[in-house]
């Protein structure tokens, strides 16, 4: 078993993974800065996000190499987030509804910051 | 069943493997304590940032005001026009550097190289340093230029402010407190704590498990609260 010496892996991985989480790293900051908007801003930002998240997860974490077990224990139970998070959002729809039925829409105006 | 079999169903693929090894009445995950035990702490950390960020959510989504941009409010002039985001991206990128030197320094251990574990380690946790110095200038902009108040601010929703503050400001505690047992860790590496029990340098992984976590959780406030 791998176990027996732990976590050896060659050099060469942590080198690829770590320029490669530099990239993806440049690209998602270049979402902001191109100003890419529409469907495509939270599409570019998922991806990117998603691509990092499994690099950090999967090799510098280690859990490639973890036994199905440990996978599943640790990554299954995040799963139910997205039920909270499909919830909220109906909910915080429902308010913003309701806030404009019965307050109207808002008057709010910016203002520049005090010390410019 | 005897040993034999009982380890075969343990070394199965796919499901059966899994069933295998909750079954077969010894540890099932196949890894040291320690790192389970971390694995299961980063687990319960991980509900934690997901409550903040999904009621970050849920303001932003209910409130009637305008949302302040990110790109804006945290863009940063050196002289010339304002570069949007570019002290964030800074931050990016020196943890996620961090996460790299850290990675290294749990090969390195691996490799009973007791010398340059305690090398990167130091210099993982002084990338983490610099990160929340930046993070401290960050809010003393926020606050003192901008007029940023968890209750209110001049830009727009005041539920900015607060999720701002809480969800950076936990983070943050979780950046210092890794400083903290990283420094702690290479310390009892340089003085050979684990060279004498038995060269065992599981203790970095474990410590590089909590410190990538805290570069994964940026990842995801990068991506949903500066960038969104």
């Amino acid at each position: 078993m791998a176990h027996d010496e732990g976590q050896q892996h060659p050099i060469k991985i942590y080198l690829w993974i770590w320029l490669l989480l530099f990239v993806v790293s440049f690209f998602s900051y270049m979402v902001d800065y191109l100003n890419i908007h529409g469907p495509m801003r939270p599409t570019l930002i998922l991806i990117f996000m998603f691509v990092k998240a499994g690099f950090i997860i999967f090799i510098f974490m280690h859990m490639q190499w973890e036994r199905l077990a440990l996978k599943l224990a640790i990554l299954g139970p995040p799963a139910a987030i997205l039920v909270l998070i499909w919830l909220m959002a109906l909910e915080g729809g429902y308010t913003e509804d309701t806030r404009v039925d019965y307050y109207g829409e808002s008057t709010f105006e910016a203002q520049a910051p005090p010390h410019h | 069943m005897s040993e034999a079999v009982m380890d075969n169903v343990a070394e199965a693929p796919g499901m059966q493997g899994v069933a295998g090894d909750f079954s077969r009445d010894r540890q099932v995950f196949g890894v040291p304590w320690g790192k389970a035990m971390m694995w299961i702490f980063l687990l319960s950390d991980t509900f934690i940032f997901s409550c903040f960020l999904v009621s970050y959510m849920s303001v932003r989504i209910s409130t009637t005001d305008p949302w302040p941009i990110p790109s804006e409010v945290f863009a940063l002039s050196f002289g010339g026009d304002p570069i949007p985001l570019i002290l964030i991206a800074i931050m990016t990128f020196i943890l996620i550097t961090s996460s790299g030197t850290m990675a290294m320094a749990v090969n390195m251990g691996y490799r009973k190289d007791k010398n340059k574990t305690f090398w990167l380690m130091v210099a993982t946790a002084l990338l983490g340093a610099s990160f929340v110095g930046m993070q401290a200038f960050e809010w003393t902009k926020l606050i003192v230029d901008e007029g940023v108040r968890p209750w209110a601010n001049p830009m727009g929703a005041a539920q900015f402010g607060s999720s701002f503050f809480m969800i950076t400001g936990f983070h943050g505690m979780h950046v210092t407190a890794g400083v903290i047992y990283l420094l702690w860790v290479a310390i009892r590496v340089k003085k050979g704590v684990y060279e004498r029990r038995g060269n065992n340098y599981e203790i970095v992984e474990i410590a590089g498990l909590y410190w990538h976590f805290v570069d994964l959780v940026w990842v995801f406030i990068f991506a949903f609260f500066y960038l969104w």
